[in-house]
């Protein structure tokens, strides 16, 4: 395995390899509580939280767990991370926490939480698996609010609950419901496919402005 | 993930899949780590759970002020299988004995009752709340605690305020009418146009409710209660929140 640097591990999380828009991980919380910005500014941070916590306890404990027993420990890590979160948003934030119900117990069965553990913290320095946690729930972070504000926006005509488009606008209701999440995350995933092959064509164009159209010729 | 193939052979961290460890090792590693997560979660519960309740008995207050149009003062009643008590039953659990609230206007006399209720609806189960003078056997108002109905559709049981609003002065038992269809009788709520399921379940809560409670609503309020004499706020809120997990 390539050697990376600290800044690799902290920016490839949010963007390159993002969790959901790249890896599609963690697709649950991000079609199921997308349906307004608050909540999924909730989710994300309740995400955020479990994830650097679960890294950092397993990344310091990795020497004291026996591998035959990793995965039970890093799930029961992160069940106590998600208990906690689901009591701080009940006794601080009890109107969010009962929009997002059971979605707070399930962060304990995100494969992306349990994803970075296996394969990067459980291997890793303290630091470096912290970067790796911090970038990557940054990175779930700006894939929830980018739906969410699509969602909300279409869906109820407002932002962070501020009407946008006064009453004569007719609010698109399919998108708060389940199939708008799917419908946002296939548009969002078709725009950063479409992103992602132009900027890999620009990358190639520039390295190569001859060969690369004679050599598409021939094949 | 450029990790994934390591961690797919089988390896932990820093070990090699030949070693064998001791069972007696795992379960010690995985007790102590159950028994840390406990202490943990116990510790962070006992911070959050008073608070959780804080915010439980705000909303009830909030609800029954709604429903009663913000009376004087408001305390509980407990349901019991021999009527309604304003003691609570001996031996019983005050927090979740079930109980109505009866509240009272400046002057001590008695407006109505508070009575909670909850069916399933649509989607799950609709909680609500509602005032009622068995006086006169009317509604006072309506409020749905808890709903996961349809947004856009059977959420309207709480957003539309023609719906809620409606419910203020009718007669039990009501009659849900279909839009238009009204006769003007004093039973009729006008139902939801696309909601039919989510408003017939809020009329049904209210129907069964004052059906079970009726009969005793009527004796209780015959022996014509008075407010405490000296009506403590510090007591009434602490009488709802007593009352906050209540059916």
């Amino acid at each position: 395995m390539r050697e990376t640097t600290p800044r690799e591990d902290l920016i490839r999380g949010i963007w390159k390899e993002n969790p959901v828009l790249v890896q599609l991980l963690g697709l649950c919380p991000a079609l199921a509580v997308t349906n307004t910005v608050p909540n999924a500014i909730a989710m994300g941070l309740a995400t955020f939280f479990v994830l650097t916590g679960s890294s950092l306890l397993v990344s310091l404990l990795k020497n004291w767990i026996p591998s035959e027993v990793r995965i039970s420990a890093y799930i029961l890590i992160i069940a106590t991370f998600v208990t906690i979160a689901d009591l701080v948003l009940a006794a601080v934030v009890p109107l969010i926490h009962k929009e997002l119900g059971a979605f707070i117990a399930l962060i304990v069965v995100n494969c992306m939480i349990l994803g970075r553990q296996e394969a990067f913290a459980s291997k890793r320095p303290v630091g470096r698996a912290l970067l790796d946690a911090v970038g990557t729930g940054t990175g779930f972070m700006i894939a929830m609010l980018m739906m969410g504000t699509f969602r909300e926006v279409l869906g109820s005509g407002s932002i962070m609950g501020y009407s946008l488009f006064g009453e004569h606008f007719e609010p698109w209701i399919v998108m708060i419901l389940p199939p708008g999440g799917f419908l946002t995350l296939g548009f969002i995933l078709l725009a950063f496919g479409w992103w992602k092959e132009r900027h890999s064509e620009a990358i190639r164009v520039r390295q190569w402005p001859h060969g690369v159209a004679s050599g598409e010729e021939v094949a | 993930m450029k990790e994934l193939p390591a961690a797919a052979a089988g390896n932990g961290p820093g070990e090699p899949a030949s070693h064998q460890v001791a069972s007696a090792r795992l379960i010690t590693t995985l007790a102590f780590a159950g028994a840390l997560a406990g202490l943990v979660i116990v510790l962070v519960f006992g911070w959050a759970e008073p608070r959780i309740q804080a915010h439980r008995a705000a909303a009830l207050r909030a609800a029954v002020n709604d429903v009663l149009s913000d009376p004087a003062s408001y305390r509980s009643v407990y349901v019991t299988e021999s009527g309604l008590s304003d003691a609570p039953p001996a031996g019983a659990d005050t927090v979740n004995a079930e109980k109505v609230f009866l509240g009272f206007d400046a002057a001590g006399a008695p407006v109505g009752y508070a009575i909670t209720g909850a069916e399933p609806g649509y989607q799950d189960l609709i909680q609500l709340i509602f005032g009622y003078d068995p006086s006169e056997g009317r509604l006072l108002g309506m409020k749905v605690l808890e709903s996961k109905e349809t947004p856009g559709l059977g959420d309207k049981i709480y957003k539309d305020m023609d719906f809620v609003t409606g419910f203020e002065g009718v007669e039990t038992p009501i009659v849900g009418m279909k839009q238009g269809a009204a006769t003007g009788a004093a039973n009729e709520v006008d139902m939801i146009t696309g909601a039919t399921i989510s408003s017939r379940t809020v009329i049904g809560i209210i129907n069964h409710r004052v059906e079970a409670l009726g009969s005793d609503l009527g004796e209780h309020a015959a022996t014509a209660p008075r407010a405490p004499a000296s009506p403590d706020p510090a007591i009434v809120d602490q009488a709802v929140q007593e009352g906050v997990e209540g059916p």
